[in-house]
């Protein structure tokens, strides 16, 4: 399959526009933007989008359904999390196990009033939108004068904060720096083994140059990223954390027949019905799923503030959305990859950082970062309009 | 002789692919019931969007002369500003709303920012005595039977003071009392001087009604019979109009297939509506199909047969009453979901492949292995190779034409879709497979390829049940016929012995017999 430049750009137009935003703020904040402590930034103070994304992707994809209770529901897990861990003084696995069932709870009932009780997806987590952080609140409240639970134990926070053999700032990581090549050696090792295995069965393969290409590019992406972290003091253990879940969703929705489900009835729910496929059980996963992956952004997100307040999780679901739309997930369901959706994670998260950079008002940020969204929706209804 | 109301010159429309009207000559007398009669996709209702302002002017070449003056409609409320108002056989009625809102709707009563309710539903009552409701304006829509919704259809055209009323099936969803009134309230109008036509399949109907017929085939008006002529229109000769074409070799020829045990069996299957739950709409039907065999189920739409074949894949449409299902001689439980249907190796193959068939925004690939990704998975992991490999297979097989199997489904010709429709059933393997109208709005060549695969689908053991509206298909392609009306099967035959003439005239004589 020949791939003309019109195209290659095309597919990967929101990819281009972060490396030219990242740029442009690195141009703006005279370097400050491609320092190393900006890179752990970027990703420690975006983790709980790309986690959170990754449900708000399935969900998405079952015909751009939404899940607007997240952001309450992660206020209401930290409140019980504080109440367990520091009021009760519970142990700290016991603690995770309880509230991931909780999640599951929350998840099943949810997934079933979507999907077999026929709520609109939007009302049914709406409900949980102003009750969560009212319950959470009202627990905070009533177990600390001040309405914020703190600290967390050290065990919980080391589970998902802080970095791995950590160095001091301006040393070169080795753990972080045999990670990343052991990365790179991957990504070419795979990319050179599926190629080879398409051809020798007979198959359509990309041309030998555009894989190059590729691999070249993916391999000095880590590298940046490895270098960057390795001289910010190593691998932020919420890295891990994000690079697990996010493989985990891709090969989900890339290579298996129940990521399959998820696209079929996004793109048409009556075919994907008399496909055979159990449409209603896809929905009760989308939601089920939704719920436990908002419980594990919970306690990236507790780890991180090392308390438990009101306001924690304030807008997480318009985040997530954000991300997945503007890395051309659908907002009709059907469409949209993982990677896509990190692209558009880390769009918005670039755009947040550089503005903080910059100085730029804080009310002017979410003008941006309204406009930024339109902008790629609108883009990418009327890309598809002209090539119809 | 009366003056010429509407004369239509000329007309051709085309759809991409699709040469629906073929240079079409129509003519009105005012004051007339004017009946246009011909198969399901003859082009009736392509004339009548055309007349109306659906499809806008410039889409279509020929021209449009009402009342002397050559009529240029870009949209519906064109037409109708000239008097001229279609009503559609989908009732578009607003469920929820009022009588008198509905028939104002986009019409409202009073000043620019207000609406006059007061005004807007005395002028709904005065129009519903008109057509003999008694119901008042302000009853909701949904509250009211269907024969009574098609009566506020035609207040609410009177309402926009037609003077050429066009209606598409108007009794299509009535039962025999209402059509009659129906029936007779457009004999009334015709003395008060209105000009109408009417779209019907039921030649009953138009033999009490009209004045003359007009008889459209294949997008053409074939001719113009005069009801009050010197000749008496026999229903013989109306149906000898609608489905005179030759058939030559239309159909492939099918290698002589050794037909084998009966593979399906159903029986006293009955079906009720998924709403409507007093209405059945499959009853008591008994049919069967043998290994290798292919056979027609021949029917008018609304007779009953998608609901009968999607009632048997699983339960997919209503809920089944009673009955029984023999596969294989063996009696079978389905449960109500079509996975059960496809492990038990029955396919159905819808007729609308972009509403329910395809996903459109999906590739070649994708939409090919659907209904059995067990076929090329391992432990729920996927295998792209493997679905490569066989969305590939299944192109070739079937001659579709495209560059890639990555192609997304939505960019592909109907014909081409169809056979991406088809390839995803063969994939799942079945042994009864169900094509309900499979070569619907696809181009002539097309349909060649599409009667060829079926073909071999018998010829490799395969049942198959055939679903068409197309006479000439259903004979040509069928080793045995059954004919469905009004949700029953009215009458079976082998192919040998089915003429058109003796099919149309066994439906008829059902249609009126109870």
């Amino acid at each position: 399959m020949k791939k003309d430049v019109k195209t290659l750009l095309k597919d990967n137009t929101m990819l281009i526009v972060l490396v030219l935003v990242f740029v442009f703020f690195t141009i703006t904040t005279k370097g400050m933007m491609f320092q190393p402590m900006q890179f752990n930034a970027l990703i420690t103070q975006n983790a709980y989008v790309f986690i959170l994304s990754c449900g708000m992707l399935m969900c998405m994809l079952t015909g751009g359904n939404i899940d607007l209770s997240c952001g309450s529901f992660v206020c209401l897990i930290g409140a019980i999390g504080g109440y367990l861990m520091i009021i009760k003084g519970m142990n700290t696995g016991v603690s995770i196990a309880l509230l991931l069932l909780v999640g599951v709870v929350y998840g099943c009932v949810l997934g079933y009033l979507v999907a077999y009780v026929d709520i609109p997806p939007w009302i049914a987590t709406l409900a949980g939108y102003l009750a969560f952080r009212g319950l959470g609140t009202q627990i905070l409240s009533s177990n600390s004068s001040t309405g914020s639970l703190a600290p967390f134990p050290q065990s919980f926070l080391d589970i998902f904060a802080g970095k791995v053999f950590s160095t001091k700032l301006g040393e070169l990581n080795m753990p972080c720096m045999i990670v990343g090549i052991v990365a790179c050696l991957l990504v070419v090792f795979l990319n050179f083994r599926s190629r080879a295995a398409r051809l020798k069965k007979g198959y359509e393969a990309d041309s030998f140059a555009w894989m190059l290409g590729k691999t070249v590019l993916l391999d000095a992406v880590i590298l940046l990223f490895t270098w960057k972290l390795a001289m910010s003091g190593g691998i932020p253990t919420v890295l891990i954390w994000v690079a697990v879940i996010v493989l985990f969703y891709s090969f989900i929705t890339g290579k298996t027949t129940i990521g399959r489900h998820f696209y079929v009835v996004g793109g048409n729910r009556e075919a994907a019905r008399l496909s055979g496929i159990d449409t209603r059980r896809v929905m009760f996963l989308a939601y089920l799923n939704m719920a436990i992956i908002t419980v594990i952004t919970s306690f990236a997100v507790l780890s991180k503030v090392q308390a438990a307040n009101s306001t924690l999780g304030t807008n997480y679901e318009m985040d997530a959305i954000s991300a997945c739309v503007v890395g051309g997930v659908s907002a009709y369901g059907g469409a949209g990859t993982v990677p896509g959706m990190l692209v558009g994670a880390l769009l918005i998260g670039v755009i947040n950082l550089g503005m903080s950079l910059m100085g730029v008002d804080a009310n002017f940020q979410k003008v941006v970062k309204g406009i930024v969204l339109l902008g790629a929706v609108a883009f990418d209804i009327i890309s598809k309009k002209k090539s119809k | 002789m009366a003056k010429i109301i509407l004369e239509m010159k000329n007309i051709t429309k085309t759809f991409p692919g699709v040469k629906a009207l073929d240079n079409v000559n129509f003519q009105v007398e005012e004051g007339e019931i004017h009946a246009l009669v011909g198969e399901n996709g003859a082009g009736k209702s392509t004339l009548m969007n055309v007349l109306s302002g659906i499809y806008p002017y410039g889409t279509y070449e020929g021209d449009i002369v009402y009342e002397g003056e050559v009529c240029k409609f870009h949209k519906i409320k064109d037409s109708e500003s000239k008097g001229i108002v279609i009503i559609h056989q989908e009732l578009a009625l607003v469920p929820e709303m009022t009588i008198g809102e509905n028939m104002y709707l986009g019409n409202e009563i009073g000043r620019k920012s207000a609406i006059d309710w007061d005004k807007t539903y005395s002028e709904a009552d005065k129009y519903l005595k008109m057509v003999g409701l008694t119901e008042s304006s302000k009853t909701k829509v949904k509250e009211i039977g269907t024969g009574k919704q098609q009566l506020v259809e035609i207040a609410k055209a009177l309402s926009k003071h037609a003077r050429l009323l066009i209606l598409d099936e108007p009794t299509s969803s009535l039962n025999e009392e209402d059509s009659k009134a129906l029936l007779d309230l457009m004999l009334g109008f015709k003395k008060q001087g209105m000009t109408m036509i009417i779209i019907t399949h039921k030649l009953n109907e138009v033999a009490y009604v009209s004045d003359k017929i007009t008889v459209v085939r294949d997008g053409s008006t074939i001719e113009t019979l005069d009801c009050h002529g010197a000749e008496q229109i026999s229903e013989d000769r109306i149906i000898k109009g609608m489905v005179g074409r030759e058939m030559t070799n239309r159909f492939p020829k099918r290698e002589n297939v050794a037909i084998g045990d009966v593979m399906m069996e159903v029986s006293n299957w009955t079906v009720q509506h998924p709403k409507y739950t007093e209405r059945n709409v499959v009853n008591d039907v008994s049919m069967y199909v043998r290994k290798g065999e292919v056979v027609g189920i021949y029917g008018l739409m609304g007779a009953g047969r998608t609901e009968l074949a999607m009632s048997i894949f699983g339960q997919s449409y209503g809920t089944l009453l009673s009955g029984t299902l023999k596969l294989d001689g063996k009696e079978v439980r389905l449960k109500k979901t079509p996975l059960d249907a496809i492990k038990h190796k029955i396919a159905y193959v819808t007729e609308d492949r972009k509403g329910n068939g395809l996903v459109l925004s999906q590739s070649i690939r994708v939409n090919t292995t659907l209904a059995n990704l067990g076929g090329v998975s391992k432990n729920t992991v996927l295998d792209t190779d493997a679905e490569y490999a066989a969305a590939e297979e299944y192109r070739k097989k079937l001659n579709t034409k495209t560059p890639s199997v990555e192609q997304l489904v939505g960019n592909l010709s109907g014909g081409n879709q169809q056979k991406v429709l088809l390839a995803k059933w063969m994939f799942a393997e079945p042994d009864v497979l169900i094509l309900d109208e499979p070569t619907r709005g696809i181009d002539v060549g097309a349909k060649y390829e599409i009667y060829c695969i079926i073909n071999d689908l018998a010829k490799a053991g395969k049942s198959v049940i055939m679903i068409s509206s197309e006479l000439p298909e259903v004979i040509g392609m069928s080793d045995r016929i059954y004919i469905m009306n009004a949700s029953r099967i009215v009458g079976e035959m082998k192919a040998e012995e089915a003429t058109q003439e003796n099919i149309m005239s066994m439906i008829l004589a059902s249609g009126r017999g109870d």
